[in-house]
């Protein structure tokens, strides 16, 4: 029994935390989503040359061949830096899919082209876990119809890969007719969400599935984690900041840090925060090994952590007091993409009533 | 990341279950009260001679002797938490005492006391807090003097659990009133029936006297019984508190809770209907189902880094306050699917629920919050020296 990262796992997370803070300091995270298309490709090279985009991609396909827990770690750091790369959705996400439900044959064709940047997939799942506005994604004939909405990782995307009504996934290539995407403006400008509407689009089946409930339930569980995972490291870096400003500001000739009223508030964010660590790499290591508790865990953990990073996003703002609520510390950017993450993929009612269905609790 | 256990593991566990399985009749029951009731006592010796209790603890000193295994704990804290029979007698005396003896006691304390208190037969209070000293633990005033061989005590304790049936209270006095308030402080072994001592019941919200003051009158202790050197007291206490603090926060207690209420929640009914299909309380169930697993995986983060020789960040300062309030949140969520039913309390009607343990421990959680360093100093403490923020400054002496 080890419950803890390797030491190879450390090392991981660690350089790509150096490099986010080098490569993707807030002035970066401005830029990019001011539409400075430069900064982007450069941030994206910048991964690329790492080579953490293929952390899932088996070796054999030319990535690293590690598993849901260590893209997870991944995915932390990511949302430290509240990075605006679409890396969750073109680089995990479009992996998991692949990987769960496409045929050897198609995954020796397209992994490659993932891990070279030729092919770069946007994932429409939202209606996995539920359609608003009637979505619904129908198959009559080697074609699509029908519209998925808060489609995810869409800049400088080639092809969408979509699941239908049936959960069956569909590459569609962006470049071929009858697609055609209209950006939703969330606010998490830090990602970019879209509506992805097919008409007669062609598409090519995914058709390794065998059970394409449960390819669709392991995809739908592992963005559950990666967002859960993301929340986490966007939330502690909200109380790494908040500590930090509690020490430089000051008012009554001291720092507020020396205030109980502020000392508590960090302490009930630590404390708060601290065990989702543990929950989160369970949760991830349940996912990877395809273990029987991994759907709940998926459900615990996304659900558990959507609540203590709001409290820590509201919290952390409040300990900046005046200066949180402005755009000159960027603190927002934080709080939104916290906010974002916790809705997508199943806000916390909807899933705590998943896993209490899940266990035979509800009827 | 590794959740599989040694096969040497996996045999314990089987093991440690099979023996509670066969052992049902052997058990105290667990409304048996007697601290020293003759099944108590022989199911203790049946755990330490099976090493299920005093694992660690060197046989000369009437333990079970194994080398320290975390896993092996680990397994025998789940296995037990799992049944419904009780586990080793978890006292202060043994969980405090008994590693401070054998980390700080002399050969002859260690002779004295250690096998006495593992078996059951010597019973422990601890005498830390005072009326005027709760929080501010290190300002306490009880006082003890030298005179010839023995020290002389005069004052007071207070929240003294056990202290009616304690054969012996571990003390924290003042023996250098001059020194610095840390470094005037001495620990103390008193046996309780030394002339000069009186014992109060103090009754609280439960409805029993679960805690006493303790009142000392010129009572003579041999300076024989001071542990550690004198006025080093308080470096002695905190070996001790850290014990208390791990021990307040047991997270399979907490699973233990959880899946008595799942139960609880399935069979108590409402109108025909089982409180289950109440979509409130069934969201507060999950909620907390998440919690109790994050607290879990948290002690086997713990767990981990300890085996690993690694030391623990603000990780390792968060068990107590978040430990003892999910327990409080689990007895509170039993209350309400109770309704009604859950107010009944010393009731022999027919209609009482698990003997009114969930009223008893929704209250005396709320107790643990506040004992062995209250939430607000637990707060304190993770912001000091897990967040690295400073101290309140002292207010200037007027």
């Amino acid at each position: 029994m080890d419950f803890g990262l390797t030491e190879e796992q450390t090392m991981l997370q660690d350089s790509v935390r150096r490099f986010l803070t080098d490569r993707c300091p807030l002035d970066v995270v401005r830029a990019v989503v001011a539409g400075d298309d430069a900064a982007l490709r450069g941030l994206e090279d910048g991964l690329a040359e790492l080579g953490i985009g293929p952390v899932l991609v088996p070796e054999s396909a030319g990535g690293l061949g590690l598993g849901l827990l260590d893209a997870a770690l991944v995915q932390q750091t990511l949302g430290e830096a509240v990075c605006p790369a679409p890396f969750t959705g073109q680089a995990l996400l479009a992996t998991l899919v692949i990987q769960t439900a496409a045929s050897a044959a198609q995954a020796d064709e397209w992994l490659p082209a993932l891990v070279r940047g030729e092919m770069r997939c946007a994932i429409a799942a939202t209606e996995l876990a539920g359609a608003r506005e009637a979505a619904a994604i129908y198959a009559p004939a080697d074609c699509l119809d029908g519209k998925a909405l808060f489609a995810l990782d869409a800049e400088h995307a080639t092809h969408v890969l979509v699941a239908d009504v049936a959960r069956r996934w569909y590459l569609v290539d962006l470049a071929a007719g009858g697609v055609r995407l209209n950006r939703l403006q969330t606010i998490d400008v830090t990602r970019s969400t879209v509506e992805v509407l097919l008409d007669k689009a062609p598409a090519t089946p995914l058709v390794g599935a065998r059970n394409h409930h449960a390819a669709g339930q392991q995809v739908l569980s592992a963005g559950r984690v990666l967002l859960a995972a993301d929340s986490f490291g966007a939330a502690s870096a909200m109380l790494a900041k908040a500590v930090d400003y509690a020490q430089s500001r000051e008012q009554f000739g001291r720092v507020i840090a020396s205030f109980q009223a502020v000392k508590h508030l960090c302490a009930e964010m630590a404390a708060r925060l601290e065990p989702c660590r543990a929950l989160l790499w369970y949760a991830a290591y349940a996912g990877q090994q395809q273990q029987d508790d991994a759907e709940l865990m998926a459900l615990l953990a996304k659900s558990h952590i959507d609540e203590v990073a709001r409290f820590v996003a509201r919290t952390a703002t409040e300990v900046h007091g005046g200066m949180g609520f402005t755009d000159l510390l960027g603190l927002h950017y934080w709080f939104k993409r916290i906010g974002a993450n916790r809705q997508l993929l199943g806000g916390p009612e909807r899933l705590r009533e998943a896993a209490a269905q899940l266990q035979g609790f509800a009827a | 990341m590794d959740l599989t256990y040694s096969a040497e593991h996996e045999t314990f566990r089987e093991e440690v279950r099979a023996f509670l399985e066969s052992s049902v009749d052997l058990a105290p029951d667990p409304g048996d009260l007697d601290y020293k009731s003759p099944k108590r006592l022989s199911w203790q010796k049946l755990l330490i001679e099976r090493g299920y209790a005093a694992r660690t603890i060197p046989r000369e000193y009437g333990g079970f002797g194994a080398s320290p295994d975390l896993l092996k704990s680990q397994v025998l804290a789940e296995e037990f938490s799992r049944s419904p029979l009780p586990g080793g007698i978890a006292g202060q005396g043994i969980s405090m005492l008994v590693p401070t003896l054998l980390e700080l006691g002399t050969e002859a304390q260690k002779q004295r006391y250690v096998a006495a208190t593992l078996s059951g037969e010597m019973v422990w209070c601890q005498g830390y807090s005072e009326p005027n000293s709760g929080s501010d633990l290190a300002s306490l005033k009880t006082a003890a003097h030298i005179d010839g061989d023995d020290y002389v005590i005069n004052g007071q304790k207070i929240w003294t659990s056990t202290a009616q049936h304690a054969d012996m209270m571990f003390c924290l006095v003042r023996t250098e009133p001059d020194a610095p308030k840390h470094r005037g402080i001495s620990y103390l072994l008193i046996p309780m029936d030394t002339p000069g001592i009186e014992v109060r019941p103090l009754m609280t919200m439960v409805g029993q006297s679960t805690f006493n003051e303790v009142f000392f009158t010129d009572v003579r202790v041999p300076r024989s019984q001071v542990v550690g050197a004198p006025g080093e007291g308080w470096k002695v206490a905190n070996a001790t508190l850290t014990h208390e603090r791990g021990m307040l926060g047991d997270p399979d207690a907490a699973l233990k809770r959880f899946n008595q209420i799942v139960d609880m929640m399935r069979s108590e009914t409402l109108d025909g209907y089982a409180l289950m299909q109440n979509p409130l309380l069934r969201d507060r169930l999950i909620r907390l189902q998440a919690e109790v697993h994050a607290m879990r995986f948290h002690g086997l983060r713990l767990t981990t880094q300890r085996l690993r020789g690694e030391r623990p960040g603000v990780e390792g300062l968060i068990v107590k306050l978040q430990g003892c309030e999910l327990n409080h949140q689990l007895a509170a969520l039993a209350l309400d699917v109770m309704g009604e039913l859950g107010l009944l309390y010393d009731d022999d009607s027919g209609y009482l629920r698990d003997r009114g343990s969930w009223q008893f421990k929704y209250m005396f959680d709320l107790g643990l919050i506040i004992g062995g360093g209250t939430a607000q100093i637990q707060k304190n403490i993770i912001a000091e020296r897990g967040l690295g923020m400073p101290r309140e400054p002292k207010p200037a002496r007027s």
